[in-house]
């Protein structure tokens, strides 16, 4: 499986290791209510796990978006600049935020699988 | 171990620290709200459908909100009215009976210790407060004019705000004559065989009413005006964004003790009776310096504005304003995107020469200056019923 979760409520599905793809899960989604606005990063720009890599907005309230790991933005969702709130309708598939190319690849093995994130989000 | 003199009357389910519970809080959790802390009070802040289609309801049929965590104070005596004007810049004596009036109490300094709604009833003044100051208010009337009026906490009683532009067809349904009412009367109403006092008023810059009545059947008259096919359930997160649309000020955010009704753009609320050459000109807390801040607005130290941001990036409170100089001429005090523009909008206080509508200001947001523009409140007409 190569969909991981980070404790910050990212999700990362690697399963192309030059241009995994990032986006906030359901739970986080579901936290924040509607949004209504999403900053990207620049595509170029490198990022350390756990820098801020995006801001997402909702009516209520506004949420860093997290790195879930190192690496280089390669792709960032238009559409999602356009229409916020696929953050919301789509949060695993026409809502992700960027793409990302793995500088470390061994960070990957100390994110959640989808249970494990699961009970984390649940306990939190 | 309190100390509190027996003497004093306070709210019963209103005791600090344990969070409290509305007359309708298995309804909110059985219609999927999603429940914060608020003043005390666990209150639904959404419901399933999300505080975007909430607001976007409300403007366009009829939502219930539950407001039971505010404060009703009931004043009683023939020297009530009098004795209210001692308190608050505004015109009592002269307000007809079941008309209702928008008050604010000062202190010294002519600082907001808080705004309310009054009605005069046939026997009595009904006072609705903000629910975080209702125990300091308690306490303050009591202190201040105790001893010329009756004052009582109507603790068993909830209040249900009912608004939107189908409010009135629906509850006329359950309450025929309610259509007659025009903005800010109130009458009393007999429903099951339960006292209803309705005043024409609310909080969301639309037509809608708030209806008091006993706890008891608080949940009852809830769920028979959600049986209505125009009727929504709404939480605190609309009713934050339907007030700012409207150009309304939040306790807290656009007022404070600090804050005069001059700087806050509530001079509206002064009666002429209570200006200077009124016939009861000034008698209440911080007179000389309120009307010395009416007559010369030079002595006004800041003004409360409208915004509108001029890129789609909602800026929220606290986030500080810069003029063309790049100097802070204020802050933003409460800020969003607005759902029925599709637009950022706030309000904020600011330096008086920034306050003329069409200035533009920058607005720092996680280090990036984002274009304002001043512009006139409220950002959405509001549409108030005045027959």
């Amino acid at each position: 499986m190569s969909v991981q979760f980070s404790k910050d409520h990212e999700w990362i599905d690697s399963a192309d290791a030059a241009a995994a793809v990032v986006g906030i899960t359901v739970h986080a989604q579901d936290a924040l209510g509607d949004v209504v606005f999403v900053e990207l990063p620049e595509v170029g720009k490198t990022f350390a796990q756990g820098e801020v890599a995006g801001v997402v907005e909702s009516v209520k309230a506004a949420a860093d978006v997290y790195m879930p790991v190192d690496g280089e933005i390669v792709e960032v969702n238009a559409a999602l600049r356009d229409d916020p709130s696929l953050a919301n309708s789509d949060p695993l598939g026409a809502g992700w935020f960027f793409k990302v190319k793995l500088s470390n690849p061994a960070q990957l093995d100390a994110l959640l699988d989808e249970a494990a994130y699961t009970a984390f989000a649940q306990s939190a | 171990m309190t100390t509190a003199s027996p003497n004093l009357p306070h709210f019963p389910h209103a005791a600090t620290g344990a969070s409290l519970q509305t007359p309708l809080h298995s309804l909110h959790l059985e219609l999927g709200a999603r429940m914060v802390e608020f003043a005390g009070y666990q209150l639904p802040v959404q419901f399933a459908q999300g505080l975007m289609a909430e607001h976007l309801h409300t403007r366009a049929a009829a939502s219930l909100f539950d407001v039971s965590h505010m404060g009703q104070l009931r004043l009683v005596g023939a020297d009530a009215a009098a004795a209210l004007e001692t308190l608050m810049p505004i015109d009592v004596l002269d307000l007809p009976v079941d008309r209702q009036r928008y008050g604010l109490l000062l202190n010294e300094q002519a600082g907001i210790l808080d705004d309310l709604m009054l009605v005069r009833r046939s026997n009595d003044f009904l006072l609705v407060v903000n629910g975080a100051c209702k125990r300091a208010d308690l306490a303050h009337l009591q202190a201040r004019i105790g001893e010329r009026c009756e004052i009582t906490p109507l603790a068993g009683q909830a209040l249900l705000a009912f608004q939107g532009p189908l409010a009135v067809d629906v509850l006329q349904r359950l309450v025929p004559g309610v259509g007659q009412l025009r903005f800010m009367d109130g009458a009393a109403f007999v429903w099951e065989g339960s006292e209803l006092y309705i005043t024409r008023s609310g909080y969301t810059g639309e037509d809608g009413f708030e209806i008091s009545l006993p706890d008891f059947m608080a949940e009852t008259l809830a769920r028979a005006l959600l049986l209505h096919p125009e009727a929504a359930p709404a939480g605190l997160g609309a009713r934050n964004s339907l007030r700012l649309e409207a150009g309304l000020c939040l306790y807290g955010n656009e007022l404070d003790e600090n804050t005069t009704p001059a700087e806050a753009g509530l001079l509206w609320a002064v009666q002429k009776a209570r200006r200077a050459g009124g016939e009861r000109e000034g008698g209440f807390p911080g007179a000389a310096r309120l009307l010395a801040q009416m007559a010369d607005p030079a002595l006004r130290r800041r003004q409360r504005v409208g915004l509108r941001a001029l890129e789609r990036v909602p800026v929220r409170e606290p986030a500080p304003l810069c003029g063309a100089d790049g100097r802070q001429v204020g802050q933003v005090t409460s800020g969003l995107l607005s759902p029925s523009l599709a637009q950022p909008i706030a309000q904020a206080y600011v330096e008086p020469p920034s306050a003329a509508p069409g200035t533009r200001l920058q607005a720092l947001v996680r280090g990036r200056r984002v274009p304002m523009e001043v512009v006139a409140m409220p950002f959405v007409p509001s549409r108030y019923y005045r027959g």
